[in-house]
Order: C-alpha cells, then structure tokens, then sequence
C-alpha cells in the first residue's frame, strides 16, 4: 500500500487530491496536460436531473487573492452524464465522484437513484450552490432541510454519500452533525462563500447574478477553520477544500481534519496544480519519516 | 486539440501606441501548434486569474509567438511591466481559430484590439486578403505597417476622421462588399461592430467568422464561465468563448 492512500467512506483513494467540481469538468480538459490517474479522484460538475443553461455571462470576477463565481449550474443533466462522460471516466483509474444538486428533495432523490446502479464510486450532495435561486444553498443552510435530503437519498441509494456543505451559515458543525446523524458518509466542505463586485463606473455588479461564490486563497484560512470545528465533532471523514493552491496548504487542512482535500481555482492560475500537491505530499511524507498520510489526519496539536 | 502551459522567454517588446504592447515569446511547441484566431492564457505573477490574449504573428519558422494587447486593469499593466529575458507562463494555443476557404478572397474587419487577431490571417492570404481595421482616432491606430508588408489591400476607418475614412468599419466593408464577394469576412472587434459586419456580410451572402470575447477562468473548457449565447441545432444555448470559439460561425451568435 502506497503511503498516499486514503478510505474515504469505503472507497479507496490512491492519493488524497481530488479535482473540486465545477473546476475540471468530467476531466477530459486537463488529461490533455497529464494522465488524470495521477489524482485521487474527480468530483465531475454539478449535475442535476435536467439540463441546466445557467446563469448570463458575467459568471467570473477577480479578487484580491481569489475570484466569485456565478456559473449556476451549467451542466448537460444527469442522462447525458451517464451517456456522454461516465464512460470514459470509469476507464480510468480515478476515484469518480458524481457532485449532485436539485431543485426539491424528489429531485435529489430521482438522481440519486439514476445513479445508484451507474459505476460512480461516491455520490457527492451539493446542498450548497450559491448561484441557483431554487434549491441549493437552501437546503444547506438549515438543520432540518439539510438531514432530509439526505435522509430521503439514503433510502434511493447504497452508494456511499458524502454531503457538501455551505460556509454560508451561523453553525456549520450543527449541519454537519444533522448530515451525520442523517446518514452521510462522509462530508466535504466549504463550498464558496457568498460576495459580490461592483463596477464604479456603470454602478452594476460584475457578475450578472449580481452575487457569486468566492474561492481562491482569499478563503483558505476560513475553511481551515471550519475543517478542524466539523472534523472534532463528526465521526464520519472530512473533506477540506477552499483555497488550497500547494502542497503546504493540503498538509495543513489534513493537520485540520480532513482525511482528503479539494481542489479547486488553483487549477486556473496553475493546472498543473494537484500533481504538484499530490508530489510535495508524498516528498513532504518521505522527508519527516511518515509511512502513512493517514497519520497526520487531525493531527494539529491545538493549543 | 492540444495545449501546452510553460514558461517562455520574452525577446521582444514594443509598445505600438498609448496603452498597448507587442510581446514576442519565443515558444516553439505552442508556436507550432497555433493556427490563427486562437489565444494564449497568460499568467500575471500575483493574479488569480490568467488573462486570454489573442495571438497576433505565429512565426513557425523561428518558433516565435506575437501578442499584442491592452492594458485594461491592474493585471494587464503588471504584464507590461515585463522586460525582455524574462520569462512568461502560457498556456496554449487554446480555441479554435478562423477557418476562411483556402485560395479564395477575404476580407478581414477589425476594430481596435480587436484587429491584432486578424493579422496572421493577413500574412497567410497575402494579396487576397482586404483588411478593413477601424480605431478612435489616428494616435489610436496600430499595426497598419504589418498589414501592409503583407501586401493585403488595407483601409483604415476611423470615428473622428483623422485618418483614412471617416466613421464604421460598415461603412467600408459595405463599399468593399459592392466591389464582389470575397469567400468569408473574419471580424474581431466590439460586439455591437461584429453585430454590423455579419448583418451586412449575411445581406451579400457572405459567410462571416467572428471571434468573441468574455471574462474568462480556466480557458481550457473545464469551468464553464466565458458563456456566450449561441443558436446550435435550432436552440439557444450558453456555449464557451475559450472552447467552443473564440471564433464563431457568425451565423451561430446572438447578438444582444
């Protein structure tokens, strides 16, 4: 066993870098830079059950340190998914993590059951898209719709679930708890946090949703942050993500809690970005005479 | 198609007018897969985001690529503060390039930063190539010597009539289009001039490629943000400025 590998809620990662949605498509952009059995896994674009066109252009701003986004979904719907991507993706050897969204729970549900027989490894649940105005960070955002989501999946399918949560929130370690106890196997977060730009001179917002999601480093220290509260307070595995643009920041949100990370806008500044975490992992390990990444799961010593 | 992201030295800078520069990067492996109309994304030190630039010259021989751009934020003027020997991170060539019917007439129409685009196509159809490139005003005018040592047939327009003819682009390419039609005009410019010239281009007959562009993320296809509406089989959807164009049938855009 390689010292990289990780178990995320029964499925077996070679390493624990993992593409974040909406950040590399169903991974046919970025093979053409390197062979993307070199990431642990891939969590493919938002899908829902229908096609979604998502929102007018401008989707995109800059930030200092990081950028808001406002795609809201874009995606060809769970049929041509299955049809057009899976394939290919399950010819490769990566993890293959379908991310999820819906509009109401028996959307959820009916995806979650589309999926249930196809070859995807984890079911990834995005109750935490700040960018459709039906559905998503909705569910997020409140105990009680946040467990009956999950819930009701849990009854349509046996893929093991992991459930993304919204920053955007007074407690996220109380939603945590409620995917939890709802039958989660695992959670992933932060999704972006809330923001917006506004151009001086025609006094619009930048981007035509008016408000989007930020991501990039700007964020990093705020996931970190939320890694370690929900990491100490669930049993099930976390994911961290938010941010992380090297392999120092991965080794730091892993001290956090996370047993995996995301990783998302760094691939735009620098795509070759999660081999270069995944290597700096593995040098980093080999350097302090760690035989297992595992170890330094949750291992910060808090003062 | 494939990409390539590096970092390649700087050999050449020029600064053509007021606010915009040529660069000169010597890149062979991009270089010798580029074709006209595609972009290079371009890394700025200390920038989230990269910024797309349209190649302007792709010199195989030499394994050197021309950008000209302008400087529009604080990204761009970063990356005119570079100097030669220093070295540049791209990514590409990346898109799809403009596609005119080989051996037969063109007409190119450009406005502004939009005309740095269109001149490789210039070097490439030579004398059957009409360059129609409109600017502000005559400070604002640039790469006219280029077009012109291709030997293509160049009219300048201008808005206030300092150089060449006074006013559009349409205006020219409507004269142009009066003399006989060309096998396609490739246009670069503002939305509202791409609008005109496929309108006019469309009344003749002529097929028209345009190339568009939006705020930009990944420029590889894999984020989804530049969307522009397009007609494809029959409908409106929200297709990709960097994978699905930036160069697009002009037949296919819908113009706001």
């Amino acid at each position: 066993m390689s010292r990289l590998e990780v178990n995320l809620a029964g499925v077996t990662l070679k390493n624990p870098v993992i593409t974040a949605s909406g950040c590399c498509g169903y991974g046919r952009e970025y093979d053409k830079l390197y062979p993307i059995e070199r990431l642990g896994g891939i969590s493919v674009k938002g899908t829902t059950l229908q096609e979604r066109q998502g929102n007018p252009p401008c989707r995109i701003a800059e930030t200092p340190s990081g950028m808001l986004n406002s795609v809201g979904l874009q995606n060809p719907g769970v049929e041509a998914f299955l049809q057009n991507e899976l394939p290919h993706l399950k010819s490769r050897d990566v993890a293959v993590i379908a991310n999820v969204a819906g509009s109401t729970v028996e959307e959820y549900c009916a995806i979650a059951e589309r999926l249930d027989g196809s070859g995807i490894d984890l079911l990834e649940v995005n109750i935490s898209c700040p960018n459709v105005k039906e559905g998503g960070a909705a569910f997020g955002t409140s105990c009680t719709s946040a467990a009956e989501v999950v819930a009701q999946m849990r009854r349509r399918t046996s893929k093991p679930m992991m459930v993304k949560l919204s920053p955007n929130v007074t407690d996220i370690v109380s939603i945590a708890r409620a995917v939890e106890d709802a039958g989660a196997d695992a959670v992933s977060l932060i999704n972006t946090l809330l923001g917006m730009r506004i151009d001086l001179k025609t006094r619009r917002p930048v981007l035509h949703n008016n408000v989007g999601g930020l991501s990039g480093p700007a964020v990093f220290p705020v996931a970190v942050r939320m890694v370690w509260q929900v990491a100490g307070a669930v049993k099930i595995p976390v994911v961290g993500m938010g941010g992380i643009s090297c392999w120092q920041d991965a080794i730091e949100m892993m001290l956090a809690g996370a047993r995996a990370v995301q990783i998302g806008a760094a691939l735009f500044a620098d795509p070759y970005t999660p081999v270069k975490v995944v290597e700096g992992i593995d040098a980093w390990l080999e350097q302090n005479g760690i035989s297992d990444v595992n170890e330094i799961v949750g291992a910060v010593r808090p003062w | 198609m494939a990409y390539l992201q590096g970092c390649y030295p700087l050999v050449g800078k020029e600064q053509l007018t007021a606010g915009i520069y040529s660069y000169t990067v010597s890149c062979p492996e991009i270089v010798s897969q580029a074709v006209p109309g595609q972009f290079v994304h371009v890394r700025v030190d200390g920038f989230s985001l990269r910024r797309p630039i349209s190649i302007c010259g792709i010199d195989t021989e030499n394994g050197l690529l021309r950008m000209v751009f302008e400087v529009r934020g604080k990204g761009t003027e970063a990356l005119a503060q570079l100097v030669p020997g220093q070295k540049i991170d791209l990514l590409g060539p990346l898109g799809n390039g403009f596609t005119p019917p080989a051996g037969q007439q063109v007409v190119l129409v450009g406005g502004g930063i939009g005309v740095p685009p269109l001149l490789e196509l210039a070097a490439r159809a030579g004398d059957r190539a009409t360059a129609i490139l409109g600017f502000r005003t005559a400070s604002a005018v640039i790469l006219a010597e280029d077009f012109r040592a291709h030997s293509c047939d160049l009219r300048l327009a201008t808005d206030d009539g300092s150089e060449g003819y006074h006013g559009f682009v349409t205006g020219l390419l409507e004269e142009r289009l009066a003399e006989g039609a060309p096998g396609m005009v490739c246009a670069c410019g503002p939305m509202a001039m791409l609008k005109g010239v496929v309108e006019i281009a469309e009344a003749h007959g002529v097929p028209t490629q345009v190339s568009l562009e939006e705020r930009m993320g990944c420029g590889v296809g894999a984020c989804l943000v530049c969307a522009c509406k397009t007609v494809r089989d029959g409908r409106e959807v929200f297709t990709h400025v960097c994978k699905d164009g930036p160069v697009f049938d002009g037949k296919e855009v819908v113009f706001a």
